[in-house]
């Protein structure tokens, strides 16, 4: 079924509510929903259509208050859009309401997606929006005190624009108390059959969360009943950001999204930026990517393999692993200049060529890790205390990942096959051979089966980019390619004025609606981007699969011991700066 | 009145040489773990890094040490010297060699088994006074860790008792001049090695601890002095415990067959403690951590029937030998 049968069911099913449909630069049919219906309409997607949509993808909001390009749209002061992915179809849409500005009230769908919770918080805290049929409205990402909602186009985005910031004693104490675990507040149970529950704030500041990132627990012995995860500690205002920074200013933000990713938070974002400006990307450019982004899922998977084997207590794994990163950094120092964060893609293309001499040093790489993974293998994963450890432990079905948002390696540690790389594939993925590892208990174990296993496929992808990396341009043959090639920039006017302007005003990116994925090292990673044919972004939605995957900690963790919490949250492999933004 | 004095001044000079002892353990064991991990460990203060405990024990005997909000500051203080001081008169009995020991007790195994099962009353003082929830559920698990081990831990050396025919350290040692214990005695030893690393709170049942899930359990508040003191234990016990399994399974200051006369007794039983103590800081190295209920039902159910077993066979072993 095509999104074109798809929107006319859904006109001839919920007739006037749903508004019409607007175009956008990307593959996903938009729809504009009437704010009462919105329920509905996601109850017959999740529940009532054949092939259904049962992933939550995000759930954002956009101040239009600003906006000048508005074309095919109905009015709108504030409004919600949804986004929602069916597996079955390989299909994804979108819906959009429109709320007055001055006081948006929206119908919550948490009770149809349960991950719509998180997603409707924040937009309650960013951007004061008020779901009906919710319990309460609670600040998620800013500190409970904060007075606004930072993400309207009224609030500033410079510390400089607001008056100096002062921290006395008597605020200290506020925000000190404010953050204190009142099981009331959290909805902890604080009794268990007349037994009392020892309520437990575990961290902010705890090596075993990974992070600044607090779980308030209810115990009874070492027993976990209740747990609430609680975020917002890392926030940075990224999305903020993106509407002050130029487009081009932006890339380096995107990589410390999920500062483990490198340069793949990249990828979704100049998709999506791309997409706007209508460039097609050369394939030597693609390839380099691809090549980047795979060694840097291996960066992520070792941290994360070493962090999972010390958050079961052995301490050695974590430090050969990371022996194998400083090899695999000294790669991505060759060819971008930097380590972790190298801001390395530009609009178009790349900043600079591979440096000669690459390819060795690919090879080296390539020829080092299998047999240190054939070690590790029997280190931890054939480990007698590592698999009592994780086996069966944190263990989910594939419709409880999907209720949650749940993607990447802990949906396919369920035996769901997912993988954008390969159901979606962008920059040329679908030129290269390499499995999808799944496993089919859904637990911790499973979870760090897949990663270790993607590991392998990894290095199959990148000594495929290593055999056939094609020759050609790095950037593309385009205006809005920033900052344009360098020789042709110092030869011809033209260029030498694109130059000029992308690199003192920005580039200004033609105005309309686009969306990057990307399988990142974590999950789905989302960029929707909002352009109103300005030198900036108008919104920068980051979907990010860390937030997802945190906000189901509530719903598995019961049940577990403390000392299972940590094996299951090194599981997750989450990274707090992807969670906050 | 001299004998006494004579008394507390070897005492005191056993004290010394244990803490330079236990000092230098500490950096033996971060070198090794350096090496193991492919990294270099402590390499600056000293020649390779030797005086690196020395800074480190300046460094802790200056900072400062107070007890945190709401802590029971009597029982907070006391802790980490109810932990320490038993293992240091653990010491007295422990035989260097033949007739080297402060105290030739005639029930010294049952004097180091009481010692050794004082020190959990530290662990769990320092828990209660601490305040805090992390050091409580460390405290808990260190009683129901040490409650599970001891059991096995005194059935475990019951065989070598019977075959010794003596409580008496000296006269164990004595009963080995043959055979070593560990030949006649492989379950009991492999049982009382578990329990050893138990008793000694290392990885892998270092659960009081356990610093991936309990921040650093039953230590997470203690600091400067106090905190030395728990550390000293600590490394103390694993000297202690390695010296016990020397004396006990591994022929204590006898050289192994005829290389015995070649080096003095006491030199051997340096040798052979520190191959021991080695092996935990391997063992550390190399193997995760299991849950606590996984470590105590291993103890109860499997360790605890294996060491009556052997306890068991030893018996008959012993009563039909000696029957005419």
């Amino acid at each position: 079924m095509s999104a074109v049968d798809l929107v006319n069911e859904l006109s001839a099913r919920f007739g006037e509510a749903v508004q019409g449909a607007q175009p956008t630069h990307d593959a996903f049919p938009t729809l504009w929903i009437a704010p009462e219906a919105m329920p509905a309409v996601h109850r017959y997607l999740k529940h009532e259509i054949a092939q259904p949509f049962p992933l939550l993808v995000d759930l954002w909001a956009i101040d239009e208050t600003a906006r000048h390009h508005r074309e095919g749209q109905p009015p709108s002061g504030v409004t919600i859009a949804s986004h929602l992915m069916s597996l079955q179809r390989n299909a994804d849409i979108r819906l959009k309401c429109a709320l007055p500005a001055n006081d948006p009230r929206a119908h919550s769908i948490a009770g149809i997606y349960p991950n719509a919770d998180w997603y409707e918080r924040e937009a309650f805290d960013m951007f004061g929006v008020h779901f009906e049929g919710r319990r309460d409205h609670r600040r998620i990402l800013m500190p409970p005190l904060w007075d606004g909602h930072p993400m309207r186009k009224d609030q500033p985005a410079r510390a400089t624009e607001r008056p100096p910031f002062v921290m006395t004693a008597a605020l200290f104490d506020a925000e000190e108390q404010a953050l204190a675990a009142d099981p009331e507040a959290l909805g902890l149970p604080t009794q268990r059959d007349g037994v009392e529950l020892m309520i437990l704030n575990y961290g902010p500041h705890s090596m075993a969360t990974h992070g600044v990132f607090r779980i308030v627990l209810a115990l009874d012995g070492e027993e976990i009943v209740a747990a609430r995860p609680d975020i917002g500690f890392h926030h940075r205002g990224a999305e903020k950001m993106g509407e002050r920074q130029s487009w081009h200013q932006y890339i380096p933000y995107t990589d410390r999204i999920d500062y483990l990713g490198g340069v793949m938070g990249e990828m979704p974002y100049l998709q999506a930026v791309e997409r706007l400006c209508g460039i097609t990307v050369p394939a030597r450019a693609e390839t380099v990517r691809i090549m980047l982004c795979e060694i840097y899922r291996i960066m992520n998977h070792l941290l994360f393999y070493g962090t999972l084997a010390q958050d079961t207590g052995a301490m050695s794994p974590v430090f050969y692993m990371f022996t194998d990163r400083e090899r695999g950094y000294r790669v991505i120092e060759a060819i971008t200049g930097a380590r972790m964060h190298p801001g390395w893609f530009r609009i178009g293309g790349l900043a600079a060529d591979l440096p000669e001499g690459w390819d060795a040093l690919v090879r080296d790489f390539l020829d080092w890790m299998p047999s240190r993974l054939d070690d590790y293998e029997g280190m931890v994963m054939r480990n007698e205390i590592f698999r009592a450890r994780t086996v069966g432990i944190a263990a989910y079905d594939t419709a409880t990942a999907l209720d949650w948002g749940i993607t990447g390696p802990g949906l396919r540690a369920t035996g769901c096959g997912w993988d954008t790389r390969k159901q979606r594939p962008y920059s040329g993925y679908q030129n290269f051979e390499f499995e999808v590892p799944t496993g089919h208990r859904g637990d911790c174990y499973d979870r760090a089966r897949v990663r270790v296993d993607e590991i392998r496929q990894s290095l199959r992808i990148i000594r495929q980019c290593l055999d056939h990396m094609p020759a050609g341009p790095i950037k593309a043959d385009h205006p809005l390619t920033t900052p344009p090639p360098r020789e042709r920039m110092l030869h011809d006017i033209e260029t030498m004025i694109h130059h000029f302007v992308g690199a003192s005003w920005g580039p200004v990116v033609p105005a309309g609606e686009a969306t990057g994925q990307v399988e990142s090292v974590r999950g789905l990673t989302q960029y929707a981007v909002v352009s109103d044919g300005e030198t900036t972004s108008y919104r920068t939605r980051i979907r990010t699969p860390s937030f997802a995957h945190l906000q189901s900690i509530a719903t598995i963790a019961p049940g577990l011991t403390v000392a299972d919490l940590v094996a299951y949250l090194g599981s997750i492999d989450y990274v707090m700066s992807d969670v906050d933004r | 009145m001299i004998g006494m004095t004579l008394t507390a001044i070897i005492s005191t000079m056993l004290i010394m040489v244990l803490l330079v002892v236990a000092g230098t353990f500490t950096w033996v064991e971060r070198r090794v773990l350096g090496f193991v991990q492919e990294r270099l460990g402590p390499n600056r203060v000293g020649p390779f890094g030797f005086l690196q405990w020395v800074a480190d024990t300046v460094k802790i005997l200056t900072k400062e040490d107070r007890p945190p909000p709401g802590a029971d500051r009597v029982a907070y203080i006391l802790a980490p010297m109810v932990a320490a001081t038993p293992v240091l008169a653990g010491f007295g009995v422990v035989a260097f060699g033949d007739g080297l020991s402060l105290a030739n007790i005639d029930v010294g195994v049952m004097f180091l088994l009481g010692m050794m099962g004082l020190t959990v009353y530290g662990v769990v003082l320092g828990a209660l006074a601490s305040n805090s929830r992390f050091a409580l559920m460390g405290g808990l698990r260190a009683a129901a860790q040490m409650l599970a081990y001891e059991t096995f831990l005194g059935l475990s050396l019951l065989g070598v008792v019977m075959l010794a025919g003596s409580l008496s350290l000296t006269e164990i040692v004595h009963a080995q001049r043959d055979v070593w214990f560990v030949l006649l005695q492989p379950f009991g030893a492999a049982l009382f090695c578990i329990a050893g690393v138990a008793a000694a709170h290392r990885l892998p049942f270092d659960l009081p601890e356990s610093e991936n899930d309990l921040v650093a359990g039953y230590l997470t508040e203690y600091t400067g002095m106090s905190f030395g003191l728990f550390f000293l234990g600590e490394y103390l016990a694993v000297l202690l415990v390695a010296s016990l399994a020397v004396t006990l399974f591994f022929g204590g200051w006898l050289g192994p067959w005829l290389l015995g006369p070649w080096l003095p007794g006491p030199i051997w039983f340096g040798l052979k403690v520190g191959v021991i103590a080695l092996i935990f800081i391997w063992i550390r190295a190399t193997l995760p951590r299991p849950r606590y209920d996984q470590l105590v039902r291993f103890a109860w159910k499997i360790a605890l029937p294996l060491a009556l077993g052997n306890l068991l066979l030893t018996g008959l072993i012993v009563v039909a030998r000696s029957a005419p």
